[in-house]
């Protein structure tokens, strides 16, 4: 039997707000437990929530960027449950009325190809607090300064048909979200958290299985793991001859493997009903003027600026806007370099390796897109060659800022006076006549001794394109 | 619509209110009174006619992203049963 995997997902982006979405205190993150829980947050009698004007325009500006249509008029409403790190016994959500309605998403696959995903809707609420089950003799600690942070739940379609599919979504959607500064993308604090809704269905079938939600994923290559692991779980129930119950299953990521959480009694009756508490949203023209005109160039209209403008590579364009701050550098160093494509390789691939090996962003790169710029601008005057500017490089990651500096003071300035090149490549053409016979004798490989012995003697200075061509003109002269 | 004695245990539990045995063929009568009034409205032509979110014909007001509150734990815990670490303790719930 041939399978066709389908996953929707539910990702929950905590606005970048300074206050709650219903309260007036502080939503920084790592306060001292319950020092950022008022009143409010506690849910103590005699309460009321007021909404946080900047959480709206941040889902308005989310729902302009995903093409969906922003409700003219929302609601909030009360869904219902009682655990202890929700002191109402109800989060105030969105139901039957949400902020955002559909929506699309462009994602890109490994395979260069492009795929639409639809996007159901998105709609805001507020984050519960966290409960600590280590032990405090028997009990549950319950911190509450995570209570009423504003989340934007952004819910697809099932038009997912792998892991690798719904691993692309979730990076596009978090990019998105950092490129709009409505998100700060932290998963390990968990700004930014996925739940995958995954089913099974024969190939071919149209009416799509029984799904399990999984939780508890808090990085991309664990969503991966996690939607392989549920899959081929729920093909051995399948072909064992059992059946998928719906549930939510967590992920564990040491052991790699999805638990069952909540029993199937247990199902959800959340009792929906509207706020009392809150009146209709309503999201004026100015509201969604002042929100389209707050849009930054969104990832997609980046990526082709980059293609036409600077004539990278579809696939170079990608990798420098996949995040805001990276295509930022990006043109912060051809502003200084203009040699576009050279830029692109330095950035794509000496900084961003040394970047990684540090463990660092981009944000926090030890050499500003001003030096970088600067040393490129000097290879691409022929001031140094690429290779010496590897130790440039390597200074200005040490902590210098001035590459003309670096390149003055380590005497690494490129020889290109031909006169200089052709003396010590005659020297060099005398000390080795065997090797000369050799090349001559048709063993053309050893043209690569004669460059390095030039580049050995002139530490490396020599211009490699001279060096290249006077060897020749000697050699086959 | 009548509600069944499972019915009336059902409501209560998600609501975690404890009821008395006796009193539930009492709340089953209630409850399902409430029922058929709701019935009783849904005979009446609402094609056309919004859903009613709120009763105040009004919008919500909105307020600006400041941090306007301090912190008050202490007198916040004070009233609490149990704290410590400035946490709340509550009972351990087993998922």
């Amino acid at each position: 039997m041939q399978w066709e995997v389908v996953i929707g997902l539910e990702i929950h982006a905590q606005l970048a707000t300074r206050s709650k979405i219903f309260s007036g205190a502080s939503t920084a993150y790592g306060a001292e437990p319950n020092r950022q829980a008022c009143a409010v947050d506690l849910g103590l009698p005699g309460v009321l929530p007021v909404l946080n004007a900047e959480a709206v325009a941040m889902a308005v500006k989310f729902g302009l960027a995903v093409n969906a249509e922003i409700a003219p008029r929302s609601v909030f409403a009360r869904k219902n449950y009682f655990y202890p790190d929700l002191p109402k016994g109800y989060q105030i959500s969105q139901y039957e009325l949400p902020i955002v309605g559909k929506g699309r998403l462009r994602i890109d696959l490994e395979d260069g190809t492009g795929k639409e995903v639809g996007i159901t809707r998105a709609h805001l609420e507020e984050d519960a607090g966290k409960s600590l089950h280590e032990d405090y003799h028997g009990l549950t600690g319950i911190d509450l300064n995570r209570a009423g942070t504003p989340l934007l739940e952004i819910v697809s379609e099932p038009d997912m048909r792998s892991a690798a599919e719904a691993v692309a979504y979730a990076k596009k959607m978090h990019s998105l979200v950092r490129y709009l500064e409505i998100c700060d993308g932290n998963m390990q604090e968990g700004s930014f958290r996925c739940d995958a809704n995954v089913s099974i269905r024969p190939k071919g079938q149209a009416a799509l299985g029984t799904r399990a939600e999984l939780k508890n994923i808090n990085s991309f290559r664990f969503l991966e793991r996690a939607i392989l692991f549920e899959v081929e779980r729920q093909i051995d129930v399948i072909e064992g001859g059992g059946e998928v119950v719906q549930e939510t299953r967590l992920y564990d990521s040491a052991k790699n493997e999805t638990r069952s959480m909540r029993s199937k009694e247990e199902a959800n009756d959340y009792r929906y009903f509207p706020d009392p508490d809150l009146l209709p949203v309503e999201i004026t023209a100015e509201l969604l003027q002042s929100g389209r005109a707050s849009l930054p160039e969104l990832p997609d209209a980046k990526r082709e600026r980059f293609g036409a403008e600077y004539g990278l590579s579809d696939y170079d364009a990608a990798v420098l806007t996949a995040s805001r701050e990276l295509a930022d550098y990006f043109e912060s160093v051809v502003a200084n370099a203009s040699d576009a494509k050279l830029a692109a390789n330095w950035v794509m691939g000496d900084l961003s390796g040394a970047l990684n090996k540090a463990g660092l962003d981009i944000t926090a790169s030890p050499v500003s897109a001003d030096s970088l710029g600067g040393m490129l601008r000097r290879i691409a005057d022929n001031t140094i060659s690429g290779k010496i500017a590897k130790q440039v490089f390597e200074a200005l990651w040490a902590g210098e800022t001035d590459a003309d500096a670096v390149i003055e003071a380590k005497g690494l300035v490129q020889i290109t006076d031909s006169g200089a090149i052709e003396a010590v490549i005659d020297e060099i053409l005398a000390a080795n006549p065997s090797q000369i016979e050799q090349y001559r004798a048709g063993k053309t490989k050893m043209l690569g001794f004669f460059v390095g012995q030039v580049m050995k003697v002139t530490q490396g200075k020599a211009n490699p394109g001279q060096v290249n061509e006077i060897l020749k003109k000697r050699l086959d002269g | 619509m009548s509600l069944t004695r499972a019915d009336v245990q059902k409501i209560a539990h998600l609501a975690r209110v404890a009821i008395r045995e006796e009193d539930i063929p009492l709340y089953a009568d209630n409850l399902s009174n409430i029922l058929a009034l709701v019935e009783q409205m849904e005979a009446v032509n609402t094609t056309g006619v919004a859903p009613l979110a709120h009763p105040l014909d009004a919008v919500q007001r909105l307020r600006p992203d400041a941090v306007g509150e301090v912190d008050q734990r202490e007198q916040f815990q004070a009233i609490a049963p149990r704290t410590e670490d400035g946490l709340y303790l509550v009972p351990k719930v087993i998922e």
